[in-house]
């Protein structure tokens, strides 16, 4: 199918962006735009925005799905200027369920009645916990290759380390779970209790780092291989891998 | 077989398929549903080499013709794996059941390995049907779809009470190898269908059943890792792994084969093609020449040899299911895994 490309001609059109960027795929700890998963959006002169959201498959988590069309909504709707906010996903097997519930601010459980149990609040904390995980990794990889010694990460706080993207992004992930993320805060803790690692529980703690990270990354790539055969045109904001 | 610079390779494709998912075979009412799950497939092909996409068509509904020629002769395969996928909301037939698998494979003995499923939810019946199946078609596996969405019931658990029973069934039958799903899953909707704790519940309560737990459950690997380090009597299925990420995304390849050879081990990974997803011909061949990169980001990881690859690729599966590999194609005694 083809995607309408949209026009770029209204500064107005650059918040919508901005706002999309804030959102994240829970599952790829990663922006929507970068991912390519939007396909396009607008806004019009009198308020009205438009975002029309598209995923790697028809049979796309809907929970994860749920997520990021709300989220969406969430970020455009708070948006100065903007009046009213659709946003739609297309091509997915739940796509009337999701965009209808989403509309109606119902919440996941009301939306498919039946289906599910619960808020997704504990799916996206699980999330979070692996996303922090990873990035202890992107935190901890370039220090190691530069000779520091793994006992020494464990004395290390997040204050003692040098500004970088990696540990700017580790520090929200953190903050967003109420985990220790000042600059006292130990750089190696557990993601679920948010307790330091013990002396001897270094090594295997960087271990998981590792994979989780591994993990995330080849699920990102699976991802963007899969949208890319489905859809012909990049995304808005999508940067390539 | 297949043999590369002097090392000969016993091939034994331990995850594949026969299916027809082609409109005659769609539910009424159901073809949105049917059409997105071979489009879905569809688009995973798309993740292997350009030359060996097929068009949708051709994909919906091969041949017994093609299936013989792209798995056996020309994709070096000895021995193939049936893993029945059922889907009966969606494929009247089903979309791969044991039945249709065994039509076929009773015409070329010794070719295939049968394995059937059960679902824990089906009872006494099912339980009855599980031995009818056993005794007919010689199953020593079964594949799981613990997050299949049936009659009101939001999935299982290999820990439930009802599968339990199943489980003993096996052990009492000889399906000794459960191969499980966990991966990418459409119902249910809110539970995380790749939590693999039960796996490491069932793997300690039943020593004498093999897990293996299909596509390493992708996307969660470290849970997997995590668990199948603690369980003698897991095992890692490779299909996806080579098959999505080999030819288009080598780097990630790398790095998942060399967690997998941390974590897992090269005796407890088993080659998968997940055909007709993928055709053995060109994992087969790009695993046997594939090495661990040389950059420092892989220098953590293990290396894997010619011994590896032959066990990964065939011995690992012939000493699950009990398959007579040929004396030229073994291991050296003193390399060989216990």
């Amino acid at each position: 199918m083809t995607i309408a490309v949209t026009p770029r001609s209204r500064v107005a059109d650059a918040g919508v962006l901005a706002a999309l960027e804030t959102v994240r795929d829970p599952e790829l700890d990663e922006p929507i735009t970068s991912l390519g998963f939007v396909a396009a959006y607008s806004l019009s002169a009198d308020g009205n925005a438009r975002v029309r959201l598209r995923l790697p498959t028809y049979f796309c988590a809907p929970n994860f799905a749920f997520l990021m069309v709300a989220d969406a909504y969430d970020a455009v709707s708070a948006l100065p200027g903007v009046r009213t906010t659709e946003v739609m996903l297309e091509d997915h097997f739940a796509a009337d369920a999701i965009n209808g519930g989403v509309a109606a601010q119902a919440g996941f459980a009301a939306t498919f009645d039946g289906e599910a149990v619960g808020e997704l609040a504990g799916l996206r904390a699980d999330f979070l916990r692996k996303a922090v995980m990873a990035g202890t990794d992107q935190v901890c990889r370039p220090l190691l290759a530069a000779g520091t010694d793994p006992a020494r990460l464990r004395t290390l706080t997040l204050g003692e380390l040098p500004p970088s993207p990696p540990l700017r992004r580790l520090r929200q992930r953190r903050a967003e779970l109420g985990l220790p993320a000042g600059d006292d805060a130990p750089l190696l803790i557990e993601p679920g209790t948010g307790q330091p690692v013990p002396a001897d529980g270094v090594p295997l703690h960087l271990s998981r780092a590792r994979i989780t990270r591994v993990s995330i990354e080849a699920n990102g790539s699976i991802c963007r291989g899969m949208l890319r055969h489905r859809y012909d045109s990049p995304g808005q904001g999508e940067e390539e891998q | 077989m297949y043999e590369k610079n002097g090392d000969r390779y016993y091939v034994v494709d331990g995850h594949m398929h026969y299916w027809n998912a082609a409109p005659d075979n769609w539910v009424p009412g159901a073809e949105q549903y049917a059409e997105g799950w071979i489009k879905c497939f569809h688009a995973y092909q798309g993740l292997g080499p350009a030359e060996t996409h097929w068009t949708l068509e051709h994909f919906e509904k091969y041949s017994e013709e093609d299936l013989m020629k792209d798995v056996f002769e020309d994709g070096h395969v000895d021995v193939a794996v049936f893993q029945p996928t059922y889907l009966k909301e969606w494929y009247k037939e089903g979309f791969n059941t044991t039945e249709r698998n065994a039509l076929m494979g009773e015409k070329h003995p010794g070719k295939f390995v049968y394995n059937t499923r059960w679902d824990p939810r089906d009872g006494d019946e099912g339980l009855e049907v599980l031995r009818r199946n056993v005794e007919r078609f010689g199953s020593k596996g079964c594949k799981l779809y613990s997050a299949e969405w049936n009659a009101g019931s939001r999935g299982w658990k290999l820990t439930d009470l009802a599968a339990y029973r199943y489980l003993e069934a096996c052990q009492e039958l000889g399906v000794k190898n459960i191969h499980v799903h966990k991966g990418p899953t459409i119902w249910p909707l809110d539970k995380d269908a790749f939590d693999v704790a039960d796996v490491d519940h069932a793997a300690t309560d039943f020593p004498g059943l093999n897990f293996i737990v299909e596509h390493v459950g992708l996307p969660r690997i470290e849970d997997f890792c995590f668990m199948a380090t603690q369980e003698p009597n897991v095992y890692a299925g490779l299909a996806v792994v080579i098959g999505g990420l080999m030819h288009a995304r080598p780097r990630f390849f790398a790095k998942v084969m060399g967690e997998l050879l941390f974590w897992v081990g090269e005796d407890k990974m088993l080659f998968g093609s997940d055909y007709a997803i993928w055709e053995p011909k060109w994992q087969v061949e790009g695993f046997v020449d594939w090495e661990m990169p040389d950059a420092e980001e892989f220098s953590d990881y293990p290396r894997l040899g010619v011994a590896g690859k032959k066990k990964i690729l065939g011995l690992n599966a012939a000493r699950l299911y009990g398959i007579d590999v040929p004396a030229e194609y073994r291991l050296e005694p003193a390399s060989s895994a216990a």
